[in-house]
């Protein structure tokens, strides 16, 4: 079974993500990146605890004053339900239906493009509001820097996504590139997974004091 | 492959280099670059010596003191240690497990180049402006005040670097895993191998916390952000921490694949099987998991509290037990062995006596109470020397020895690498033993001078002199090194006679397929399995067959360069000169442009066919 | 392990059963981002009733995040199949080296 093998719904094995060599490496090497990002964002989350609503004077604001809890939610819906929109999309992509797969993708893609928007909406709502902003204090800074890490990897993932979209819509599926729709759709869960504890954390145990 | 054989002009043996996936050069990319920094290192610590040689002297200044030692320490850890283990784990991690490549050959040459290009950036500071003289554990509380940009090429350096390590790291555990020969079961991996597995396990999940740390620093630097600002509500001790999760492992990182380097030479030269290899094997996971859970041992003078005091104490000596374990498995390898005395011998059995020096003064500092008595004096100083050097380095210089055959297909001369040996051996002794005492009588680390008739004015001069010895000694090697090239006598497949593993059953250098049918494991010290049946060879698992091998590729390089130009963007961004920013971004354009490159181009490798290696054989027996 | 491509026997008998099973499985996954959807709900609710008390309001929370994360891991990014020894091996080492870290930066660092 060659990378370059053309497939049909017949032929395609029942894990095309682990099907060659170098598609099993890929998927285990992705899983031991996650096994890192899972302590780099333990650090961050531990640095924004130990910095938590430590501010310069009582002039700034402190966490309970600035989160809003219906904001919060809408953007953790978008993001939760861009997490089994993917899952569709890999359903698909196991039954080898590419077009179908290729939807999904899209919903993901423009759920992401949602959570993103509510996310600048959020942090400028801060600045302008609250003056809360990068500089502002040590509380800021450790929030700012959480939460735009989780940002930035939401933004990487998009533009992973939307790339290999663009790159295999004319080629369908092959055992060359399921792989990396699926290595790029696990680093979408893991990215919700973030999430759930961003959104407990920070918004929600910031909110109860 | 004919394209292969063919003989290089220098540009093609450059480009070849450049665009190498190949694990074997590779790996000499990193001992050349490793090599090279810790020479820098080797003659830093030589400064050090000379200033440190007399009372009140002037031969450099107290602020040059500071970036001396800082970079010192830097470059030691980063820049020379782990580039040089990473080079013996590249090139023979993979041909002990019977593997013809790494996992992810693409991304082991981005590691290489990330690493050399964030240590070239930091050593770029000492002609642009000044180097960074915080140390190098890079303390926020000084390390935010610097002034000038040292810390900021720490910052950035460090960070372009500890990502490579960092794909290093991933790129061996995932080699270790789903490469392995068939009948190359764990519990039959080489002892260096294990290592190798273990220490990547713990870059994994040490270099992370590094990465947050450094990043914060660079955004309290360069960025405006008030991490380390205790006006601001920061808390400098973050960062402590953060760079301790890191620093501990990172220790342990280094003498796991030195004892790994170690178990080989002991069991090949004592011509006997590794003693309690499930007790070695299980040895090394042991302190690869306590490694990460002694961290605070750095800053029980910080005030952490009793408590926190007391757990950290007890987890740090816990780890004197799978320590133990592993000095009593070597002393019964030897123990009725047929015993070899050669160079890596030697290094072996110096090795033993020196790092249990430094595991016993290890046990002493983890004593809390004590150590308030020891911190930041020049007993800790001769403490970690003790081990980095009497474990670290003496694995290096030994590794070097032993496999320098299987690298380059020469042996290095016996009698240059004995007296090596004895110069650097006694002058590393020389050096570091006063230096307990040093501490005890109380002068503290890092101070550029001191003055005279405090007792300190001879045992000065004696670990001057040391430094000396051991510069000598890495003279004879570097001088080794060029006859050795220069006679250029190739050697055989298995040149100390009484190789093990399966590295050497396959000629030196290895052809770059590795292995053209994968050899059939059937027991620890595989080849050696087959050499006691009288057999000369491994028995193939496999028919001659297609070989199929990965593209060379320059994005490695450009991935790289990117980040090398963004990041002199960041630096100078924190000055508010006008072309900063736009070099940050045409920097990180270049870097994801490249990545986006390598994810559209489509990359299948290539075949070598059967019928060529079948030519190739031939053409060995004309 | 050898560098050529894995053959895998593709017998036309197992399409109907694998069919079946990516269904089934799909079902589950619907399940799941249900629950996941109304874990979300409790929490958000439980911070928004206003007549809890923090001790109790943390914990539970936090433990609704862990459940729902679980689910996450275990069915979204198949975790639950086997051929993930390694993954979650190397995984929950994180997890455990996350939680050492925001326990003591949570703990020893106070003033």
């Amino acid at each position: 079974m060659q990378a370059e093998e053309k497939f049909t719904y017949e032929t395609w094995p029942a894990s095309p993500e682990r099907a060659t060599l170098e598609a099993k490496n890929k998927f285990l090497g992705f899983w031991l990146f996650l096994g890192g990002e899972t302590v780099l964002f333990a650090s961050l989350f531990a640095t924004y605890l130990a910095l938590k609503d430590k501010v310069p004077d009582s002039t700034h604001a402190l966490a309970k004053d600035i989160f809003d809890l219906p904001l919060t939610l809408v953007a953790t819906m978008l993001l939760l339900t861009s997490s089994l929109t993917s899952v569709y999309a890999m359903y698909h992509m196991k039954n080898f239906a590419f077009k179908k797969m290729m939807v999904w993708l899209g919903v993901t893609v423009l759920l992401g493009f949602g959570f993103l928007g509510s996310e600048i909406y959020e942090f400028n709502h801060y600045v302008h509001e609250y003056h809360h902003t990068f500089t502002s204090s040590a509380f800021s800074s450790a929030f700012y820097t959480l939460v735009g890490f989780h940002g930035a990897h939401v933004t990487f993932g998009l533009a992973w996504i939307i790339s290999l979209m663009i790159r295999n819509s004319k080629r369908g599926l092959n055992l060359y590139n399921a792989p990396k729709f699926y290595v790029a759709s696990l680093y979408w869960h893991f990215i919700d997974v973030v999430w759930v504890f961003i959104f407990t954390v920070v918004y929600l145990m910031g909110m109860v004091g | 492959m004919s394209t292969y054989a063919q003989k290089k002009g220098f540009g093609g043996t450059i480009w070849d280099y450049l665009t190498t996936v190949d694990h074997k050069k590779i790996a000499i990319l990193y001992l050349m670059a490793g090599g090279l920094f810790f020479l820098v290192g080797g003659m830093e610590a030589v400064f050090i010596r000379i200033q440190l040689a007399v009372p009140n002297n002037d031969f450099v200044s107290a602020g040059t003191f500071n970036e001396i030692i800082t970079m010192h320490g830097t470059t030691m850890i980063f820049l020379a240690a782990m580039p040089l283990l990473f080079a013996f784990m590249n090139a023979v991690m993979p041909l002990q497990i019977g593997a013809r490549d790494v996992a992810f050959p693409f991304l082991n040459a981005l590691g290489f180049w990330l690493f050399f290009f964030g240590g070239v950036f930091l050593n770029l500071s000492w002609f642009l402006g000044g180097a960074p003289d915080a140390g190098w554990t890079s303390y926020a509380s000084l390390a935010v005040h610097s002034k000038g940009h040292g810390v900021d090429f720490y910052v950035l350096g460090l960070q372009i670097s500890g990502l490579g390590t960092l794909i290093g790291g991933i790129n061996f555990l995932a080699t270790v895993i789903t490469m392995r020969a068939p009948g190359m079961t764990y519990m039959r991996m080489p002892l260096f191998t294990w290592t190798t597995f273990v220490a990547s396990a713990m870059i994994l999940f040490a270099f992370p916390p590094l990465t947050v740390g450094l990043t914060l620093m660079m955004f309290d630097r360069l960025f405006g952000a008030n991490f380390f600002e205790v006006a601001m509500g920061g808390n400098t001790i973050i960062w402590e921490h953060l760079f301790w999760v890191f620093g501990h492992p990172e220790v342990y990182i280094l003498i796991l694949p030195a004892f790994g380097i170690f178990s080989e030479i002991f069991s090949t030269f004592s011509r006997k099987r590794l003693f309690g290899y499930s007790s070695m094997v299980f040895a090394t996971v042991l302190i690869g998991f306590l490694g990460f859970m002694v961290w605070a041992h750095h800053m029980f003078t910080t005030g952490l509290g009793p408590v926190a005091n007391a757990i950290f104490a007890v987890a740090t000596m816990a780890i004197g037990i799978p320590t133990g374990i592993k000095i009593f498995n070597w002393l019964f390898t030897m123990w009725g062995g047929s015993v070899k005395f050669t160079t890596p011998m030697y290094y072996a059995f110096g090795f033993i006596p020196s790092f249990v020096c430094g595991g016993v003064t290890g046990v002493m500092v983890a004593t809390a109470a004590a150590d308030y008595q020891y911190h930041d004096t020049y007993f800790v100083v001769a403490h970690f020397h003790y081990v980095i050097v009497g474990g670290v380095v003496l694995a290096l210089l030994a590794g070097t020895h032993y496999w320098w055959p299987k690298m380059f297909g020469t042996m290095l001369n016996e009698t240059l690498g004995k007296i090596t040996f004895w110069l650097f051996f006694i002058g590393f002794h020389l050096t570091f033993f006063i230096q307990h005492f040093l501490g005890v009588w109380g002068m503290p680390r890092r101070v550029f001078t001191y003055l005279p008739g405090q007792g300190f004015d001879t045992s000065n001069m004696v670990s001057s002199i040391g430094a000396g010895f051991m510069s000598a000694g890495v003279i004879v090697l570097l001088l080794n090194v060029v006859i050795t090239q220069v006679k250029n006598v190739k050697v055989g497949n298995d040149p100390w006679e009484d190789g093990r593993t399966l590295e050497w059953a396959i000629s030196s250098p290895p052809p770059y397929y590795n292995f053209k049918q994968l050899p059939l494991v059937r027991g620890l010290d595989a080849y050696w399995i087959e050499k006691m049946e009288g057999k000369k060879a491994m028995t193939p698992a496999e028919p001659v067959g297609d070989i199929h091998m990965p593209n060379s590729s320059f994005i490695p390089f450009m991935i790289t360069l990117g980040l090398f130009i963004a990041a002199f963007g960041a630096l100078y961004h924190a000055d508010d000169k006008s072309w900063a920013l736009p070099v940050l971004i045409i920097g990180l354009l270049v870097t994801f442009g490249s990545m986006l490159v390598r994810s559209v181009k489509d990359d299948h490798g290539y075949h070598i066919h059967k019928e060529e290696l079948m030519d190739e054989e031939k053409g060995a027996e004309a | 392990m050898t560098n050529q491509p894995l053959s895998s026997s593709n017998p036309r008998v197992d399409l109907e059963y694998r069919r079946k099973k990516n269904a089934e499985e799909m079902r589950h996954q619907v399940i799941s981002f249900s629950i996941m959807i109304f874990l979300t709900f409790i929490a958000f609710a439980a911070v928004a009733a206003k007549g809890f008390t923090a001790w109790f309001i943390i914990p539970f929370i936090l433990l609704l995040a862990v459940v729902q994360v679980i689910f996450q891991l275990f069915y979204f990014m198949h975790m639950s199949h086997e051929g993930h020894e390694a993954p979650s091996m190397f995984l929950f080492t994180g997890v455990f080296m996350a939680f050492v870290i925001v326990l003591t930066f949570m703990t020893i660092i106070w003033w």
